[in-house]
C-alpha cells in the first residue's frame, strides 16, 4: 500500500457517532415510536429503525449480522409479554434474545451491545427514554471493533 | 501450495480431473447408497458428475442439487472407480459461492456469522469461558494440545436441545487430566473453518486455517487431541493439503483414550447400559476411525454395545451439512436413522459429532411423522460419557 492511500484510510472521523439498529415490531413498538415523535419527545438521532411484524421474527443472525457489518448496537423492541399480536411472539423472541446475549458474551463482543425491550403503542415516552439510555450506553462502550477488521460486504 | 485463482470455465474441467471425475462409468452405485437419494428421488450424485462431464454449465437442477449433497461420502466408497465425489460438490460450491449461488443456510446463516466473525482480527473472543478451576490445563503453550472446537459455542445456540455440548471440552480436559495429561488450551483458538470451506467460501476458511495454524505451531505441541471429528478431518486433512505438513500428531479423543486404556494409563469405571453407537461421516467414512471408540465402550465395564444394521463404514447421515441443507430430505433421513437406533433396543445413542446430536435431537423436538416411541431414543455425547464412567469421576 502507498503511503498516500495509507494515509487516506487511517483519516479518522473527528467525532465518532454511534450506529444503533433498531428491530420495532410493527403492531407495538413501531407505534410506539411514532407516538414519541408526534408527541416531540427529544431522542438520539443515532437509531436506524427497521420495522418487522413481531419481535419474534428477529433472528440471533440479524444481530450478529448488524455487528458484523459495523453497527455499534443492536435495539429489538417488541410488545409487552402477554400483548403480543401473534400471541407469543414476544415470548419466543425473549428466549432467543436470552441465547444472542450469551453468544455475544461468549464470541467477546459482550452483551452490552444488544438490548431487548418491550415497547407498547401507548408509550412514546419510554420509547425516547430507552433510545437514550441505550445509545449513551453504547456510547460509553465505544465504536465496534469489528467494522475495522472484517470485509463487510453488504 | 494454496489453489490459485482460475477463471471459471478451466475450474471446472480442473475440477474433474482433480477428483477422478472423469471416471465415472455411470453405473449409478453412489446413487443406490446415497442416504440423499433414497429420500429425494430429484438427487442422484451420479447426475451431477454427468451433467459436468457432459460439459453443461449453470444448470439450475445442479445448482440445487449441489446443495444437497451431505457430503457423507458413502458414495465414495461405494465408487468402482474411486470418483471423489464429495470432493467434486467442494469444488463446485467453491465456484458457485464466488457466482453467488448459495443455499438456504439454517438458522438463517448464524453459525456461519460466527465463523466468519472470528475470522476477524478485531474479535477478542472468550474462548475458554468453559474453564473451571477444577481442571488442569495450561494456556496456549504445552506439548499435549486439546483442539476444543466450537461445542462450547454450539451449545450455547442449541441451549435448548443440546445443553450437554458445553460439557464437551471439560469433559475432554477431566478425560485428559485423569490419564495424568495436563493438556494445553489455546485462548486464541477460532473455529476450524470446516463450514465455511464446504459452504464454498474459501476466503473466510482461509483466514481461520492461517490463524489457526499459526497458534498451533507457536504452541510448541507434540500432538493435538480433538473432540470434534469435523475439527480433526478439516485439520489432518485439509489443512495439510493447503498449508503443507503441520508438525505434529493428531489424535482423536477416542483414540487417545482406547490407547491409554491399553497401556494402562486411565481407567474406566463401571456404567450398566445398553448403547448403540453412531458412527458420524467424519470420523468414520472420512477419518477411517471406527475401532477405537466400540474399543472404547468394551473398556467400560457394564456397557452393552448393539450395533444397528447400517454401522460403520455404512453409517447413514444425521441430514445435514455445514448447516446448508436442512429440508426435509434431512428430516426423513434423521427419522430414518433413530427408528435404526431405537429398534437396537440401546437406551442410548452415543456419537462424537455435536453435529449430529443437535440434529437428531431437533428432528424429535417438534412433531414427528411416526409414532414418537419409535423413535424417542435419548442422544448423549461420546466424550461427556467418557467422562462420566472415569473412575472416581
Amino acid at each position: 500500500m502507498s503511503a498516500e492511500a495509507k494515509a487516506e484510510t487511517t483519516v479518522q472521523p473527528a467525532a465518532w457517532e454511534p450506529n444503533i439498529v433498531a428491530f420495532c415490531c410493527n403492531w407495538c413498538s413501531y407505534a410506539g415510536a411514532d407516538l414519541a415523535g408526534v408527541s416531540r419527545y427529544q431522542y438520539p438521532p443515532n437509531i436506524r429503525v427497521i420495522r418487522v411484524m413481531c419481535s419474534g421474527r428477529v433472528e440471533p443472525q440479524f444481530i450478529l449480522r448488524a455487528l458484523e457489518l459495523g453497527a455499534d448496537g443492536v435495539l429489538i423492541c417488541g410488545c409487552h409479554i402477554g400483548d403480543c399480536h401473534y400471541i407469543a411472539g414476544n415470548e419466543q423472541a425473549e428466549k432467543r434474545m436470552k441465547m444472542t446475549a450469551d453468544l455475544l458474551d461468549i464470541l467477546g463482543i459482550g452483551r452490552g451491545r444488544m438490548r431487548l425491550e418491550w415497547i407498547s403503542a401507548s408509550e412514546g415516552e419510554k420509547f425516547a427514554t430507552v433510545m437514550t439510555e441505550f445509545t449513551n450506553s453504547i456510547r460509553k462502550l465505544g465504536p465496534n471493533q469489528l467494522a475495522k477488521g472484517g470485509e463487510a460486504d453488504g | 501450495m494454496r489453489r490459485e485463482a482460475r477463471p471459471m470455465a478451466d475450474e471446472t474441467s480442473k475440477l474433474i480431473e482433480e477428483t477422478g471425475a472423469f471416471d465415472c462409468v455411470e453405473c449409478g452405485k453412489c446413487t443406490s447408497v446415497c442416504p440423499a437419494a433414497t429420500f429425494n428421488p430429484d438427487f442422484a450424485p451420479r447426475l451431477i458428475v454427468v451433467k459436468a462431464l457432459e460439459g453443461i454449465k449453470n444448470d439450475p437442477v445442479t445448482a440445487k442439487n449441489m446443495w444437497v449433497c451431505l457430503t457423507c461420502e458413502i458414495c465414495n466408497g461405494m465408487c468402482p472407480y474411486k470418483v471423489n465425489y464429495s470432493g467434486f460438490i467442494q469444488g463446485l460450491r467453491t465456484q458457485s459461492f464466488k457466482e453467488g449461488n448459495l443455499p438456504i443456510c439454517s438458522q438463517g446463516g448464524l453459525i456461519h456469522t460466527m465463523q466468519r466473525l472470528m475470522a476477524n482480527e478485531s474479535l477478542k473472543q472468550n474462548r475458554l469461558g468453559w474453564l473451571t478451576d477444577d481442571l488442569k490445563v495450561t494456556k496456549n503453550k504445552g506439548e499435549v494440545l486439546l483442539f476444543t472446537g466450537c461445542a462450547y459455542q454450539l451449545g450455547t445456540i442449541f441451549a435448548d436441545r443440546v445443553d450437554y455440548e458445553r460439557e464437551v471440552p471439560r469433559s475432554a480436559v477431566k478425560i485428559l487430566n485423569a490419564a495424568g495429561i495436563t493438556p494445553a488450551v489455546l485462548e486464541e483458538e477460532v473455529c476450524c473453518g470446516h463450514d465455511l470451506l464446504w459452504l464454498g467460501d474459501e476466503d473466510a476458511f482461509f483466514k481461520l486455517m492461517d490463524k489457526n495454524v499459526k497458534i498451533l505451531k507457536e504452541s510448541g505441541a507434540k500432538k493435538v487431541i480433538f473432540t470434534c471429528p469435523e475439527c480433526y478431518r478439516t485439520i489432518n486433512m485439509d489443512y495439510q493439503d493447503f498449508s503443507g505438513d503441520l508438525p505434529f500428531k493428531m489424535q482423536h479423543i477416542s483414540e487417545f483414550v482406547a490407547e491409554a486404556v491399553k497401556e494402562g494409563k486411565l481407567k474406566l469405571g463401571k456404567v450398566e447400559k445398553k448403547v448403540t453407537y453412531h458412527d458420524s461421516c467424519r470420523l468414520g467414512r472420512h477419518m477411517k476411525v471406527y475401532d477405537a471408540p466400540r474399543d472404547v465402550l468394551k473398556a467400560i465395564e457394564g456397557v452393552q454395545l448393539i450395533e444397528m444394521e447400517r454401522a460403520r463404514d455404512k453409517a447413514t447421515c444425521c441430514g445435514v451439512n455445514a448447516w446448508a441443507n436442512c429440508d426435509e430430505t434431512g428430516k426423513k433421513m434423521q427419522i430414518d436413522r433413530l427408528k435404526e437406533a431405537k429398534k437396537t433396543g440401546a437406551e442410548t445413542l452415543l456419537t462424537f459429532c455435536p453435529k449430529c446430536e443437535i440434529h437428531f435431537n431437533c428432528a424429535t423436538h417438534n412433531k414427528v411423522p411416526v409414532e414418537k416411541s419409535l423413535v424417542d431414543i435419548p442422544v448423549d455425547d461420546f466424550t461427556n460419557f467418557i467422562a462420566k464412567a472415569l473412575k472416581g469421576g
